[in-house]
């Protein structure tokens, strides 16, 4: 994807508070009818990125959501942008929610309503209608997903792929302090996977916002620990050998209701856990 | 075992019932607080009350006629058959204009709000919208009640007043009776509690028709499946949670009005 639309200008993404923790976990664990997660800790810093990884069922897409408060932990506490959310109650949650971002796995868009009026949700709930101002808002964040021609087409009229970049344009259009992807490239071609890497990865270096991605793909997670956004050429560009540029992502592996690993890309490959190698491979 | 698998049932119906007791009061103290969404109550409206309309007025209508014929023949072995308007109209008003009204409505709206709602829930759109800090009980759930509470009593009402229409058409024309006879007969049987009774039955059938609905929507899962388990669910219950409350508001108000 070489013609990225130039970056949004408006609204600014609050500052990057560098050092102070976004998200912190401390000893969270969480079962249905089995055990999912136990006694999970780490801590997502500002301006940093985790990609969370680990095979299908251990809890990946249970850690977003515990993030963002939509399911309780059984115990242990969760704590996002200074908020104990493991013990707020639902409504409080909500003011709180206004400031993360959230990318569903299957887009979660709303199917009776237009690209425009999904992308816009969140500022029609403030003015209850879609003013001039959030018209431009809208395409400003379409053009960033380059999608801005969409913008009057309903969710069943765009592929697999165009509606995962919509959903993207939806999370970030009020610009969060944390964006939570759930598998934005899962079941996608690998071109459109790449691009939609780019835009996180485009994110993460442009408005330094502090994410967890989810995937399922390796590719993907290392994609975006070898490349960074150059906004000169205004495409994602590979590290160069011995670069000391750091792009804030690290990996958390997650097998049998445990994080087997927390660390960066050079970290993992040099890791001799006999199931990591197993799963690199 | 056994006692094991039904304590799990009971344990399942106790939690649904603390649930839809939640639900039901976040609906109502909703009102209280903002945001107010006045758009999304004047489509519920529209969907619940106009979209009714048409099949409420023909059930209305054949209600009150088919009333008329039946009860003409018992009548008119006591010589009492110039009380028809009378016993149309306090059947219509007291009983049949609300309760049909109540099923009738529940069969199409609860089953529209359980299958919207329980769309939304199995494709994660109401996950997102919680995501998004819009709490779907004030979103989705306050407005579809407002509407039903408020479409409910003018339904009833033009429920009401076409089955007296019914009744009259099967009395003049095929009872041969006074027009004059009926409609005075019909007006002068209504005292206040009856009317009492008419119209508080349908708000309460309104609250139930979108608690219920939006309820079920609210806790479906299991894909498109659980979407129509979700669907069926809320008319049955809606429908005998209407006729079960509607013996108890009768006998309630029997009580205070001293029938």
């Amino acid at each position: 994807m070489s013609s990225l639309a130039p970056p949004v200008e408006q609204p600014q993404a609050a500052p990057a508070k560098s050092g102070e923790v976004a998200i912190r976990f401390e000893n969270v664990s969480i079962g249905f009818d089995q055990p999912v997660l136990e006694d999970v800790s780490f801590q997502l810093v500002h301006g940093e990125t985790k990609v969370l990884l680990g095979e299908s069922g251990t809890g990946k897409t249970l850690i977003l959501k515990l993030a963002l408060g939509l399911i309780k932990p059984d115990s242990g506490t969760i704590t996002v942008l200074g908020e104990e959310v493991s013990s707020m109650r639902e409504q409080d949650m909500y003011a709180l929610r206004r400031r993360i971002g959230m990318v569903f796995q299957e887009s979660a868009l709303f199917d009776s309503l237009t690209v425009e009026e999904n992308v816009a949700y969140r500022l029609i709930e403030e003015t209850g209608e879609i003013t001039e101002e959030i018209h431009a808002r809208v395409l400003e964040a379409l053009e960033f997903v380059e999608l801005a021609q969409t913008y009057n087409l309903f969710p069943g009229e765009l592929s697999g792929g165009m509606r995962r970049r919509v959903a993207i344009a939806r999370a970030i259009i009020t610009q969060p302090e944390v964006l939570l992807y759930d598998s934005p490239t899962g079941g996608l071609d690998p071109v459109t996977s790449n691009t939609i890497i780019e835009l996180v990865v485009k994110q993460r270096d442009v408005y330094q916002t502090s994410s967890l991605l989810v995937t399922h793909r390796l590719q993907d997670a290392f994609t975006m620990a070898s490349h960074y956004f150059d906004r000169n050429l205004n495409k994602m560009v590979p590290l160069e050998d011995g670069s000391a540029r750091n792009v804030h992502t690290t990996f958390v592996i997650l097998r049998n209701h445990k994080i087997i690993f927390e660390g960066t890309a050079p970290e993992l490959l040099r890791c001799h856990d006999p199931y990591i190698r197993e799963y690199l491979s | 075992m056994a006692i094991a698998y039904f304590t799990d049932i009971a344990k399942q119906n106790v939690v649904a019932v603390q649930e839809y007791s939640l639900l039901a009061g976040r609906s109502l103290s909703n009102l209280f607080g903002r945001p107010r969404y006045y758009a999304e109550t004047l489509l519920q409206a529209d969907s619940v009350g106009v979209g009714s309309l048409p099949i409420v007025v023909l059930i209305g209508l054949f209600t009150g006629a088919v009333l008329a014929l039946q009860t003409s023949s018992t009548l008119q072995q006591f010589g009492s058959l110039s009380l028809t308007g009378k016993l149309v109209a306090l059947s219509m008003v007291r009983e049949l204009g609300p309760v049909l009204t109540g099923i009738l409505v529940a069969g199409r709206n609860s089953s529209g709000m359980a299958s919207e709602l329980g769309s939304m829930k199995v494709t994660e759109q109401i996950d997102a919208m919680r995501a998004m800090g819009v709490d779907p009980t004030k979103k989705l759930v306050t407005p579809r009640v407002i509407a039903s509470l408020v479409m409910m009593f003018f339904l009833s009402i033009i429920s009401d007043l076409v089955g007296l229409v019914g009744g009259f058409f099967v009395s003049y024309l095929l009872l041969g009776l006074d027009p004059n006879q009926y409609w005075t007969t019909a007006y002068q049987a209504l005292r206040f509690g009856d009317v009492f009774m008419g119209l508080s039955k349908p708000i309460v059938f309104g609250f139930i028709i979108a608690t219920i609905g939006c309820f079920y929507g609210l806790s479906a899962k299991g894909g498109t499946q659980g979407v129509g388990r979700a669907t069926t669910q809320a008319v049955v219950a809606a429908s005998v949670l209407i006729v079960v409350t509607d013996f108890f508001i009768t006998k309630l108000l029997i009580g205070i009005f001293e029938y």
